[in-house]
Order: structure tokens, then C-alpha cells, then sequence
């Protein structure tokens, strides 16, 4: 017997909590390790983010000083190159990660959740390789046009 | 005594309005808006990761991209976009010391109305900033 049993005497018994009969409860910690990576993303992209928008909107002249001089001044450096490869990363995981809970919160259909996700994840893919390449490619003595 | 929204007081039934219309807890708004805002930053990150890239096909393909952002009306979106992100990244912090912090579920509230004033005290000079240029560039000024 698993979790609770009418006996013969119509009393409700439960099995003791830490019983080994007790059935698995899950059988994967994926939604358990999705919910702490929301946490740790969360806080490395506080810094990672807010740092990137202060930089590229407000310092200096904010947005007016960028251009392709700009991008290669910065990806020069070692350090933007890895800062922007990991604000990349963790933020389409992260935001993936947001909208696949959204799409399980909405979707009424299964076929429509299915489609949803696939779209989803096609995207993240599609960002995930295209930014991840941009970034380990990048010339900056392409030519001008 | 609970902490949540007050009861209706209004007699049920005098008008659809009074008393009977559930506007939730400040709690629940903070939540929806966390959902928003994050959706609003990952359709942001799909078109961004994208004008960003152009910077492999040649220099005059992105300055061209890039221009449309410092035009008056992407200033204000980006406002926006900085306003939705700061948001969510107050919110998120105030999640974690919910979910970690021995006292975090009890400040909830407390917490919710400070990060809406650091919210305000980071976005005031923010948009000034951000705004500056464009204002000059609509209505003159030197």
C-alpha cells in the first residue's frame, strides 16, 4: 500500500514519512535544478546586465557613441568578450527558461504547448549559436561595405 | 491579522464596482509584472542578438542598425526597456530574499515598496540621461 489506507477499522493510517515502502516522488530533479538556475542566472545577470545597459545607455554619451569602431574597441578585450559570451548565455537560459513556464502556465492545448515550445526552443538555438559565433568571429577589419 | 488585501466593505450587489471587483494583492501585481517585463526583455534579446550580428556582414550594415537607436522615438523605448529590466532584476533580488532569507517572507511588503523607490531614484536621472539628446535634437536648445 502506498501513501494512505482505510483499514478494517475505518481508521485513516499513513505510512510513516521516511517509510522505504514510500513511492519515489519524482522522477527527475530537472524543475528542481530550473528553479535554483533561475536563482543563480538571476544574480549573475544583475551585474551582468544592469552594467551592460549603465555602459552601452547612459554612460559617456550613452547609445549616441556606438558604432562598429565602438564593438571592436570593446571586443578587443578578453574581458568584454567573456563578459558578453556569458550575459549571452545566461540570459537566453534564463529567459528560455521563463517563457517555457509561461507557455506550460497558458497553453490550454497540447498541441498547442508543443508547437510554443518548439518555437521557443528553435529561437534559443538560433540566438544561442548566432551571438556565440558573432562574438568568437568577430573582424574588425572586415571590409567597410 | 492578515496581511493581505482588506475584505470588501461595500454591500455586494449595489453596483459591479464597489466591493466586489477583486484587484488582487500587491504581491500578485508585483508577479504579474515580473512575467511581463521578462517577456518584454527576452523579445528585446531575440532582436538585439540579431542587429548585433550584422557587425559580421560589414561596418556600414551596422552604424546604419545601430542609428535607428539613437533616433527620439527608440530613446524612449529604451527608457523602457531599462525601466522593465531594472524592474525585473529589483523584483528578482526581493524573489531570492523570499526564497533564502529566514525573515525574507515576512519584509515581502516592506520590500516590494522599496525596491519601487530605488526603482524611481535610478530611473529619474536614468531617463534624464537617456532623454537628454533627443529633447535637444527635437526642440533645439544649445
Amino acid at each position: 500500500m502506498t501513501a494512505a489506507t482505510v483499514s478494517n477499522s475505518e481508521t485513516l493510517t499513513l505510512d510513516k514519512p521516511r517509510s522505504p515502502r514510500r513511492p519515489a516522488a519524482r522522477r527527475s530533479n530537472f524543475e528542481l535544478y530550473s528553479w535554483l538556475f533561475m536563482r543563480l542566472s538571476g544574480l549573475a545577470l544583475v551585474v551582468l546586465v544592469l552594467g551592460h545597459l549603465f555602459i552601452m545607455n547612459i554612460l559617456d554619451d550613452g547609445v549616441h557613441r556606438i558604432d562598429f569602431a565602438f564593438v571592436a574597441g570593446r571586443w578587443a578585450s578578453p574581458f568584454w568578450q567573456f563578459w558578453d559570451l556569458s550575459m549571452l548565455w545566461l540570459a537566453q537560459l534564463h529567459g528560455g527558461n521563463g517563457l517555457r513556464t509561461i507557455i506550460d502556465d497558458y497553453a490550454r492545448k497540447d498541441t498547442t504547448r508543443f508547437w510554443l515550445k518548439i518555437l521557443l526552443y528553435v529561437s534559443m538555438a538560433l540566438i544561442l549559436v548566432l551571438g556565440t559565433m558573432v562574438i568568437f568571429t568577430f573582424d574588425p577589419n572586415i571590409p567597410v561595405s | 491579522m492578515p496581511t493581505t488585501a482588506s475584505p470588501p466593505t461595500a454591500m455586494a450587489g449595489t453596483s459591479r464596482r464597489s466591493g466586489t471587483l477583486y484587484i488582487g494583492d500587491p504581491g500578485m501585481w508585483s508577479w504579474v509584472a515580473h512575467r511581463i517585463t521578462g517577456v518584454l526583455t527576452f523579445f528585446f534579446l531575440f532582436v538585439h542578438v540579431l542587429d548585433t550580428a550584422l557587425v559580421r556582414v560589414s561596418p556600414s550594415a551596422y552604424n546604419a542598425v545601430i542609428e535607428t537607436y539613437k533616433t527620439p522615438l527608440v530613446a524612449l523605448l529604451e527608457v523602457g526597456l531599462v525601466g522593465a529590466v531594472l524592474y525585473h532584476a529589483l523584483n528578482g533580488i526581493r524573489v531570492m530574499l523570499v526564497d533564502f532569507w529566514s525573515k525574507g517572507p515576512k519584509y515581502q511588503r516592506t520590500m516590494l515598496w522599496g525596491l519601487i523607490g530605488v526603482w524611481v531614484l535610478v530611473m529619474v536621472p536614468g531617463a534624464y540621461f537617456m532623454l537628454q539628446r533627443a529633447v535637444t535634437d527635437l526642440f533645439g536648445g544649445n
